[in-house]
Protein backbone atom coordinates (compact mmCIF):
# COMPACT_ATOMS: atom_id res chain seq x y z
CA UNK A 1 0.00 0.00 0.00
CA UNK A 2 1.11 3.06 -1.11
CA UNK A 3 2.14 6.37 1.85
CA UNK A 4 -1.03 8.26 0.67
CA UNK A 5 -3.46 5.15 0.24
CA UNK A 6 -2.38 4.45 4.14
CA UNK A 7 -2.72 7.36 5.61
CA UNK A 8 -6.49 7.75 4.37
CA UNK A 9 -6.91 4.34 5.39
CA UNK A 10 -5.76 5.46 8.69
CA UNK A 11 -7.80 9.01 8.58
CA UNK A 12 -11.14 6.43 7.38
CA UNK A 13 -10.89 4.59 10.69
CA UNK A 14 -10.12 7.88 12.72
CA UNK A 15 -13.46 9.86 11.30
CA UNK A 16 -15.52 6.36 11.79
CA UNK A 17 -14.04 6.36 15.37
CA UNK A 18 -14.69 10.06 15.60
CA UNK A 19 -18.07 10.00 14.53
CA UNK A 20 -19.30 6.63 16.94
CA UNK A 21 -17.77 8.71 19.93
CA UNK A 22 -19.72 12.38 18.91
CA UNK A 23 -23.01 10.16 19.09
CA UNK A 24 -22.63 8.92 22.20
CA UNK A 25 -20.24 11.59 23.95
CA UNK A 26 -23.26 13.57 25.60
CA UNK A 27 -25.10 10.64 27.33
CA UNK A 28 -22.36 9.63 29.35
CA UNK A 29 -21.44 13.12 31.22
CA UNK A 30 -21.78 12.76 35.14
CA UNK A 31 -22.15 15.17 37.81
CA UNK A 32 -21.46 15.09 41.88
CA UNK A 33 -24.76 15.64 43.35
CA UNK A 34 -24.99 16.74 47.14
CA UNK A 35 -27.61 16.40 49.59
CA UNK A 36 -29.68 13.64 47.70
CA UNK A 37 -28.15 10.21 49.00
CA UNK A 38 -29.61 8.08 50.95
CA UNK A 39 -28.27 7.32 54.57
CA UNK A 40 -25.53 4.74 53.77
CA UNK A 41 -25.35 4.79 49.93
CA UNK A 42 -23.32 7.67 48.73
CA UNK A 43 -20.81 7.71 46.33
CA UNK A 44 -17.02 8.17 47.72
CA UNK A 45 -15.22 11.23 47.77
CA UNK A 46 -11.35 9.35 47.57
CA UNK A 47 -12.87 6.69 45.43
CA UNK A 48 -10.95 3.66 44.36
CA UNK A 49 -9.19 1.83 47.56
CA UNK A 50 -10.54 3.71 50.16
CA UNK A 51 -13.66 3.05 51.96
CA UNK A 52 -15.93 6.36 52.14
CA UNK A 53 -18.83 5.12 49.61
CA UNK A 54 -21.70 4.18 51.64
CA UNK A 55 -20.51 6.03 54.69
CA UNK A 56 -22.77 8.67 55.07
CA UNK A 57 -25.17 8.43 57.83
CA UNK A 58 -28.38 10.26 57.54
CA UNK A 59 -30.76 10.76 54.54
CA UNK A 60 -29.70 13.69 52.17
CA UNK A 61 -26.98 13.92 54.22
CA UNK A 62 -25.61 18.02 52.52
CA UNK A 63 -22.12 17.29 52.47
CA UNK A 64 -22.08 13.56 50.86
CA UNK A 65 -22.81 13.16 46.88
CA UNK A 66 -23.83 10.90 44.30
CA UNK A 67 -23.31 10.87 40.59
CA UNK A 68 -25.88 11.60 38.76
CA UNK A 69 -26.29 12.40 34.53
CA UNK A 70 -25.25 16.06 34.28
CA UNK A 71 -27.28 18.28 34.19
CA UNK A 72 -29.97 16.91 36.02
CA UNK A 73 -28.44 17.73 39.77
CA UNK A 74 -30.22 21.10 40.57
CA UNK A 75 -33.74 20.32 39.52
CA UNK A 76 -33.59 17.38 42.36
CA UNK A 77 -36.63 17.83 44.80
CA UNK A 78 -36.72 15.67 47.66
CA UNK A 79 -39.26 15.92 50.34
CA UNK A 80 -39.68 18.68 52.57
CA UNK A 81 -38.06 21.43 49.73
CA UNK A 82 -34.80 20.53 49.54
CA UNK A 83 -32.73 20.34 46.47
CA UNK A 84 -29.53 18.52 44.91
CA UNK A 85 -26.73 21.21 44.41
CA UNK A 86 -23.63 20.79 42.89
CA UNK A 87 -21.69 22.08 45.86
CA UNK A 88 -21.99 20.76 49.59
CA UNK A 89 -24.56 21.82 51.19
CA UNK A 90 -24.79 22.76 55.74
CA UNK A 91 -28.07 20.79 56.04
CA UNK A 92 -28.82 17.51 57.33
CA UNK A 93 -24.78 16.74 58.71
CA UNK A 94 -24.68 13.80 60.94
CA UNK A 95 -25.34 15.40 64.47
CA UNK B 1 20.26 4.91 76.75
CA UNK B 2 17.99 5.87 74.39
CA UNK B 3 16.94 4.20 71.70
CA UNK B 4 18.28 4.54 67.94
CA UNK B 5 15.85 5.15 64.71
CA UNK B 6 16.99 2.23 63.33
CA UNK B 7 16.92 0.11 65.93
CA UNK B 8 13.14 1.16 66.38
CA UNK B 9 12.34 1.61 62.96
CA UNK B 10 13.54 -2.61 62.31
CA UNK B 11 11.53 -3.65 65.78
CA UNK B 12 8.60 -1.69 64.43
CA UNK B 13 7.97 -3.74 61.23
CA UNK B 14 8.93 -7.35 62.40
CA UNK B 15 7.41 -8.84 65.65
CA UNK B 16 10.16 -11.49 66.26
CA UNK B 17 12.27 -8.74 67.17
CA UNK B 18 12.07 -7.33 71.01
CA UNK B 19 10.92 -4.71 72.18
CA UNK B 20 13.80 -2.09 71.25
CA UNK B 21 15.65 -1.39 74.50
CA UNK B 22 15.55 2.54 76.32
CA UNK B 23 12.09 3.08 75.28
CA UNK B 24 10.55 4.73 78.12
CA UNK B 25 6.75 7.06 79.34
CA UNK B 26 6.55 10.19 80.40
CA UNK B 27 7.26 9.17 83.99
CA UNK B 28 10.44 7.14 82.92
CA UNK B 29 9.41 3.94 83.31
CA UNK B 30 9.78 1.43 80.51
CA UNK B 31 7.37 1.52 77.72
CA UNK B 32 7.64 -1.69 76.20
CA UNK B 33 3.97 -2.63 76.04
CA UNK B 34 3.34 0.59 74.34
CA UNK B 35 5.80 -0.27 71.62
CA UNK B 36 3.54 -3.38 71.56
CA UNK B 37 0.03 -1.83 70.92
CA UNK B 38 1.94 0.51 68.47
CA UNK B 39 3.36 -1.71 66.28
CA UNK B 40 0.46 -3.61 66.29
CA UNK B 41 -1.71 -0.84 64.69
CA UNK B 42 1.31 -0.05 62.67
CA UNK B 43 1.25 -3.59 61.10
CA UNK B 44 -3.14 -4.00 61.58
CA UNK B 45 -3.32 -0.13 59.67
CA UNK B 46 -1.19 -1.26 56.83
CA UNK B 47 -2.53 -4.90 55.84
CA UNK B 48 -6.02 -3.07 56.14
CA UNK B 49 -4.85 -0.36 53.71
CA UNK B 50 -3.55 -3.59 51.37
CA UNK B 51 -6.86 -5.26 51.60
CA UNK B 52 -8.71 -1.94 50.65
CA UNK B 53 -6.30 -1.87 47.67
CA UNK B 54 -6.00 -4.92 46.33
CA UNK B 55 -9.60 -6.43 47.04
CA UNK B 56 -9.34 -9.17 44.09
CA UNK B 57 -6.53 -10.59 45.48
CA UNK B 58 -7.52 -10.17 49.05
CA UNK B 59 -11.05 -12.59 47.86
CA UNK B 60 -8.85 -15.11 45.60
CA UNK B 61 -6.82 -15.97 48.67
CA UNK B 62 -9.03 -15.00 51.68
CA UNK B 63 -8.53 -12.47 54.83
CA UNK B 64 -6.56 -15.03 57.26
CA UNK B 65 -3.73 -15.85 54.11
CA UNK B 66 -3.66 -12.14 52.86
CA UNK B 67 -3.12 -11.29 56.45
CA UNK B 68 -0.10 -13.23 55.88
CA UNK B 69 1.35 -12.04 52.70
CA UNK B 70 0.53 -8.37 53.57
CA UNK B 71 2.75 -9.18 57.10
CA UNK B 72 5.42 -10.29 55.07
CA UNK B 73 5.26 -7.75 52.39
CA UNK B 74 5.06 -4.67 54.72
CA UNK B 75 8.18 -5.80 56.69
CA UNK B 76 9.58 -5.94 53.63
CA UNK B 77 8.41 -3.06 51.35
CA UNK B 78 7.09 0.00 54.42
CA UNK B 79 5.47 2.50 52.73
CA UNK B 80 8.20 4.86 50.96
CA UNK B 81 5.66 7.72 50.84
CA UNK B 82 3.10 8.98 53.55
CA UNK B 83 0.64 9.00 50.60
CA UNK B 84 -0.64 5.69 51.79
CA UNK B 85 -3.42 5.86 48.52
CA UNK B 86 0.02 4.93 46.55
CA UNK B 87 1.10 2.32 49.11
CA UNK B 88 1.50 -1.00 47.90
CA UNK B 89 3.05 -0.47 44.43
CA UNK B 90 5.46 -3.11 44.80
CA UNK B 91 2.94 -5.78 45.95
CA UNK B 92 2.38 -7.24 42.49
CA UNK B 93 6.15 -7.94 41.99
CA UNK B 94 6.44 -9.33 45.08
CA UNK B 95 3.50 -11.52 44.41
CA UNK B 96 5.23 -12.93 41.68
CA UNK B 97 8.64 -13.38 43.84
CA UNK B 98 6.45 -15.48 46.38
CA UNK B 99 6.93 -19.08 46.35
CA UNK B 100 3.86 -20.19 48.02
CA UNK B 101 1.51 -18.47 45.71
CA UNK B 102 3.45 -19.41 42.76
CA UNK B 103 0.63 -22.05 41.65
CA UNK B 104 -1.76 -19.18 41.21
CA UNK B 105 0.00 -17.90 38.57
CA UNK B 106 -2.40 -15.02 37.41
CA UNK B 107 -2.30 -13.63 41.05
CA UNK B 108 0.64 -10.60 39.92
CA UNK B 109 -1.04 -9.45 36.73
CA UNK B 110 -4.52 -9.27 38.60
CA UNK B 111 -2.11 -7.06 41.22
CA UNK B 112 -1.35 -4.74 38.64
CA UNK B 113 -4.54 -4.18 37.17
CA UNK B 114 -5.66 -3.51 40.67
CA UNK B 115 -2.68 -1.20 41.12
CA UNK B 116 -3.51 0.59 37.65
CA UNK B 117 -7.05 1.41 38.80
CA UNK B 118 -5.62 2.91 42.00
CA UNK B 119 -3.05 4.81 40.40
CA UNK B 120 -5.52 5.99 37.05
CA UNK B 121 -7.77 7.12 39.99
CA UNK B 122 -5.98 9.18 41.61
CA UNK B 123 -4.10 10.76 38.47
CA UNK B 124 -4.18 14.12 37.65
CA UNK B 125 -7.68 15.69 35.84
CA UNK B 126 -6.77 16.59 32.46
CA UNK B 127 -9.34 17.78 29.37
CA UNK B 128 -9.53 15.72 26.24
CA UNK B 129 -8.76 16.85 23.17
CA UNK B 130 -11.69 19.03 21.08
CA UNK B 131 -13.03 16.49 18.40
CA UNK B 132 -12.81 19.18 16.04
CA UNK B 133 -9.24 19.62 16.27
CA UNK B 134 -8.98 15.99 14.89
CA UNK B 135 -11.13 16.36 12.40
CA UNK B 136 -9.43 19.63 10.96
CA UNK B 137 -6.62 17.30 10.09
CA UNK B 138 -5.91 16.38 6.78
CA UNK B 139 -5.40 12.50 6.23
CA UNK B 140 -1.34 12.69 6.08
CA UNK B 141 -1.38 14.83 9.39
CA UNK B 142 -3.55 12.49 11.09
CA UNK B 143 -1.08 9.36 10.09
CA UNK B 144 2.08 11.51 10.92
CA UNK B 145 0.87 13.36 14.07
CA UNK B 146 1.48 12.21 17.55
CA UNK B 147 -1.14 11.74 20.34
CA UNK B 148 -0.51 12.57 24.14
CA UNK B 149 -2.61 10.76 26.29
CA UNK B 150 -4.23 11.46 29.40
CA UNK B 151 -2.13 10.81 33.14
CA UNK B 152 -5.07 8.53 34.02
CA UNK B 153 -4.08 5.75 31.60
CA UNK B 154 -2.54 2.77 32.17
CA UNK B 155 -1.80 -0.46 30.06
CA UNK B 156 -1.24 -4.12 31.55
CA UNK B 157 -0.29 -7.31 29.67
CA UNK B 158 -0.98 -10.17 30.45
CA UNK B 159 -1.41 -14.10 29.57
CA UNK B 160 -4.08 -14.52 31.83
CA UNK B 161 -7.98 -13.65 31.57
CA UNK B 162 -7.24 -10.87 34.53
CA UNK B 163 -10.33 -8.64 33.32
CA UNK B 164 -12.46 -11.46 33.39
CA UNK B 165 -11.04 -12.67 36.96
CA UNK B 166 -11.02 -9.23 37.81
CA UNK B 167 -14.59 -8.28 36.98
CA UNK B 168 -15.48 -11.77 38.12
CA UNK B 169 -14.72 -11.05 41.67
CA UNK B 170 -15.10 -7.49 42.13
CA UNK B 171 -18.67 -6.86 39.92
CA UNK B 172 -20.23 -9.99 39.49
CA UNK B 173 -19.04 -10.77 35.90
CA UNK B 174 -19.61 -13.19 34.38
CA UNK B 175 -17.36 -16.47 35.14
CA UNK B 176 -13.62 -16.14 33.70
CA UNK B 177 -12.97 -17.55 30.24
CA UNK B 178 -9.43 -19.23 29.23
CA UNK B 179 -8.27 -16.98 26.69
CA UNK B 180 -5.65 -13.96 28.21
CA UNK B 181 -6.47 -10.43 28.54
CA UNK B 182 -4.66 -7.17 28.19
CA UNK B 183 -6.54 -4.06 29.46
CA UNK B 184 -6.66 -0.88 29.19
CA UNK B 185 -7.70 1.53 31.98
CA UNK B 186 -9.07 4.84 31.17
CA UNK B 187 -10.84 7.63 33.14
CA UNK B 188 -13.35 9.59 31.61
CA UNK B 189 -14.96 11.35 34.76
CA UNK B 190 -14.43 9.94 38.22
CA UNK B 191 -13.90 6.28 38.01
CA UNK B 192 -11.95 4.10 36.07
CA UNK B 193 -13.21 2.11 33.52
CA UNK B 194 -11.61 -1.42 32.65
CA UNK B 195 -11.04 -2.59 28.92
CA UNK B 196 -10.15 -6.09 27.73
CA UNK B 197 -8.47 -5.73 24.74
CA UNK B 198 -6.16 -7.69 22.24
CA UNK B 199 -2.66 -7.90 22.54
CA UNK B 200 -2.19 -5.47 19.17
CA UNK B 201 -4.61 -3.28 20.65
CA UNK B 202 -2.91 -2.85 23.69
CA UNK B 203 0.74 -2.46 21.92
CA UNK B 204 -1.23 0.34 19.70
CA UNK B 205 -2.48 1.76 22.45
CA UNK B 206 1.28 1.75 24.29
CA UNK B 207 2.90 2.56 20.99
CA UNK B 208 1.04 6.32 20.76
CA UNK B 209 1.79 6.68 24.72
CA UNK B 210 5.26 6.70 23.98
CA UNK B 211 4.84 9.40 21.89
CA UNK B 212 4.90 7.29 18.43
CA UNK B 213 3.07 8.63 15.19
CA UNK B 214 -0.22 7.20 14.75
CA UNK B 215 0.90 5.20 11.13
CA UNK B 216 3.86 3.89 12.68
CA UNK B 217 1.47 2.75 15.99
CA UNK B 218 -0.79 1.25 13.00
CA UNK B 219 1.68 -0.67 11.18
CA UNK B 220 3.09 -2.21 14.54
CA UNK B 221 -0.47 -3.17 15.86
CA UNK B 222 -0.92 -4.65 12.18
CA UNK B 223 2.07 -6.13 11.44
CA UNK B 224 1.03 -8.73 15.34
CA UNK B 225 -2.22 -9.10 14.29
CA UNK B 226 -3.87 -8.34 10.68
CA UNK B 227 -6.96 -7.74 12.37
CA UNK B 228 -6.13 -5.21 14.63
CA UNK B 229 -9.12 -2.34 14.14
CA UNK B 230 -7.83 1.03 14.49
CA UNK B 231 -11.50 2.25 14.65
CA UNK B 232 -11.92 0.51 17.84
CA UNK B 233 -8.39 1.03 19.59
CA UNK B 234 -9.03 4.86 18.87
CA UNK B 235 -12.45 4.83 20.05
CA UNK B 236 -11.37 3.27 23.14
CA UNK B 237 -9.26 5.82 23.82
CA UNK B 238 -11.34 8.80 23.04
CA UNK B 239 -14.69 7.37 24.97
CA UNK B 240 -12.10 7.44 27.99
CA UNK B 241 -11.35 10.83 27.06
CA UNK B 242 -7.36 9.69 27.02
CA UNK B 243 -5.93 12.09 24.53
CA UNK B 244 -5.51 15.07 25.75
CA UNK B 245 -3.06 17.06 23.13
CA UNK B 246 -2.00 16.09 19.51
CA UNK B 247 1.33 17.35 18.41
CA UNK B 248 1.34 17.60 14.17
CA UNK B 249 4.82 18.81 14.28
CA UNK B 250 7.58 16.70 12.89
Amino acid sequence: MSKAMKSIAIAGAVTAALAAHTSTAVAAEKEKCFGISLAGQNDCAAGEGTTCAGTSTVDYQGNAWTLVDAGTCEGMEIEGDRMGSLTALDRDLPS
Amino acid sequence: MNVTQTGFHEALLDPSRPVPKGLSNGQGDPAGRRFSVYRNNVVLSLTSALETAFPAIAKLVGPENFSKVARLFLARHPPSSPLIMYYGEEFPDFLEGFEPLRRYGHLPDLARLEQARRESYHAADSTPVDIQEIQSLTPDQISESRYELAPTVRIIHSSWPIYDIWSYNIENGPEPGTRSQNVIVTRPFFDPISTPVSNATAKFAEAIQNGMKMGDAHDLATELDSDFNLSEAFGLLLRGHAIISINTGV
